[in-house]
Formats: structure tokens, sequence, C-alpha cells
């Protein structure tokens, strides 16, 4: 995922968090030269309608993703095995964000 | 108006126009900066400039109390009724003189807008603290600009010293004030002047030498903007921004 054209900085993922307690989710991508301005420009594309209260912003090059050839063997296992899903739980009233 | 009405309508005429040229200035960079990020970034920035003149204006306009409103004050006016900073009204020229042109306003903004906050006109003091955090984020970016220009390649690094001394003699014209102005520091609406510009050129110093651009040791100020006498830019800048209510009054969309 390395960006070979540096002229307009490197590759960074933005996973922006829209309230608290909840996770972080990925936004999008930008390109920005350094830390402090990819924070900058992920405040200014991603957040300018209140979308979030915090800001991740990691290089692309620093996540290591599975590739689709994983799929078989990483995610296929749990297929037949439905007494994983907590769904024999009752959620009670008024938890949020679950 | 008395004398303390038209002090607070000049002094609204002041920031107001400041906020709307510096706010059209960028609004220029739409669809032109250098990457999609800034250009986003830009124009976000030329919004809240453009937000604030408009309180600005709604407030002077209800001063003036004629029956005008903020879109009368910005579209109406000529360059010799224009009250805006020399500064703000400069060029964009290449993206090192738009930087330094924003930093430059962005300090006296930081400052004086946080005085504001405490002036005893509550209508401008709301005005201030809604302000206020915008003016905190622009001031980061600016800063953080200069320093990466400045302490970049030596290109950057020449453009951005090239900008720094081109405007200089413009920065001085921000901090004038007259009879208007005296008048609301007498009744604790505006701060001391003395005290924003001696805190701006502290904080410019600073940001300058970290950025490893040399503060120019130029003393002559351009001045006049406080009574209409602008540099010739502004003419053509209102001539683009006015020209459909102009050439079509009262036009709505």
């Amino acid at each position: 995922m390395e960006n070979k054209d540096h002229s307009q900085g490197i590759l960074w993922e933005v996973f922006i968090q829209g309230n608290p307690g909840i996770p972080h989710k990925h936004a999008g991508s930008l390109h920005a030269p350094d830390a402090e301005m990819a924070l900058q420009a992920a405040r200014d594309v991603y957040t300018r309608r209140s979308e979030g209260i915090s800001i991740w912003v990691v290089p692309a090059a620093n996540i290591t993703a599975s590739s689709p050839e994983d799929n078989g063997s990483f995610f296929e296992p749990s297929n037949d095995k439905p007494y994983r899903h907590p769904t024999f739980y009752k959620v009670p009233d008024g938890v949020k964000y679950l | 108006m008395n004398a303390l009405e038209t002090a607070k309508f000049e002094f609204c005429l002041r920031l107001g126009d400041s906020a709307l040229i510096i706010g059209h200035r960028l609004s220029e960079w739409c669809g032109h900066a250098p990457i999609l990020e800034e250009d986003i970034a830009l124009t976000n920035v030329a919004l809240d400039f453009v937000g604030l003149s408009r309180n600005l204006l709604t407030y002077a306009a209800q001063i003036q109390n004629e029956g005008k409103t903020e879109d009368d004050l910005a579209y109406m006016r000529d360059v010799v009724l224009y009250r805006n900073a020399l500064i703000t009204e400069q060029p964009n020229g290449d993206f090192a003189l738009t930087m330094a042109r924003h930093f430059f306003y962005d300090v006296f903004s930081y400052y004086f807008y946080h005085e504001l906050c405490n002036s005893a006109d509550l209508s401008l003091k709301g005005i201030a603290e809604k302000a206020v955090k915008e003016i905190d984020y622009h001031l980061r970016h600016s800063a953080e600009w200069m320093y990466r220009l400045g302490d970049g390649t030596d290109e950057s690094h020449q453009k951005i010293q090239d900008a720094v001394d081109e405007l200089w003699m413009y920065t001085g014209d921000m901090f004038d004030t007259d009879e208007h102005y005296a008048l609301l520091q007498e009744n604790n609406i505006v701060p001391a002047m003395d005290n924003i510009k001696e805190q701006w050129h502290l904080k410019v110093k600073n940001v300058l030498e970290t950025a490893t651009i040399k503060v120019p040791e130029v003393t002559y100020m351009q001045s006049g903007s406080l009574k209409g006498l602008h540099t010739e830019h502004l003419g053509f800048l209102l001539a683009e921004m006015q020209h459909l209510q102009r050439s079509y009054p009262n036009s709505t969309w």
C-alpha cells in the first residue's frame, strides 16, 4: 500500500469515534506528509459535519491486512458454529450501541 | 446613531469586512489547492470566516437601524466604504503567500478575539466566544504550514521567506486604531491594541524562528484601511464578489 509518489505525502487511514464508549470506525483515507498534518486533514475531510469526537490516523503502510486467499482458513470454519453468536441472551432495555 | 453606536458600527465593519475579504480570498482556492486535502481545509476555513462576517455584519446592520441587512453591507458598499485590514485583501499568489497572509491574520485573530470574549458588549462577546474555537484551529493549521514550508525544501523555504518579506509591510495596518476605537476601549468593549500587537510580534517571531524564516527588518508600514484607503487589489475582488447583486439588484436564489 506504500504510495510511491510522495509529492502529496504518504497514505493514511482515518478512524473516527462517533460517540463516547463506542469503537473508532474506519472513515476513509487521505494523503499527508506527517502525522500532525494527517490529523488536521482528517478533521477537515471527515468531521466537518459533526461525525466524531475522536480521530485516529494510521499510516496505511503500517496496517497488515488479510488477503482474499486467507478467507477459507480464516473465516469459513466459524460458519457452522451458530452457538458462538450471542443471540441466546436477552439484551436489557436501555443498552445502546450493542 | 450616537457616537457610541457609530463607533460600534465602524468596529463591526472593521472586523466583519476583514473576515469577509480573507474568507473570499481563501474561497478562491476552491478547486485549485495543491492537494485535495488542503483544498478542503482552505475552503473550510473560508466558510468559517464568511460565517463570522455574517454575524458581525448582521450586528452592524442592527446598530445602523436603517432597515439594511448583512447582504446590503456586503454587496452594496464600494471600496472606500470597506474597512477590512489591508493584509486580508492581498492576492493569493502562490501557496506560500496565501499561508503567510493567513498566518499573520490568524495570529492577530487569535489574540484579538480571545480578548474580545471579555467585551462589555454582550453581542460582540457572544460572537467572539463562538469564533475563538474556529480561530484556534485556523492558527494551528497555518502555523504548522509555516514550520513545514520554512523548514522544508530549499524551494519551499525560499518561497515562504519571499512571502513573509512581501507581506510584512501590510501587517502594521491590522493594529491601527482611530477615535471610534478609543471610545470603545473607554467603554471596555474592545481590548487595548498595543497588547495585541505585542503578543502578535512575540508569537510571529517565535513561529518564524522555529520555521527558520528570517523576521523582516523593514519598519515601513502601509496603512489607511480604517479610512477606506485600500491597495489596488480590493476593487477587483469586490467587482467579482458583488457582480450578481450589482447587475441584478435584490435577486435571490
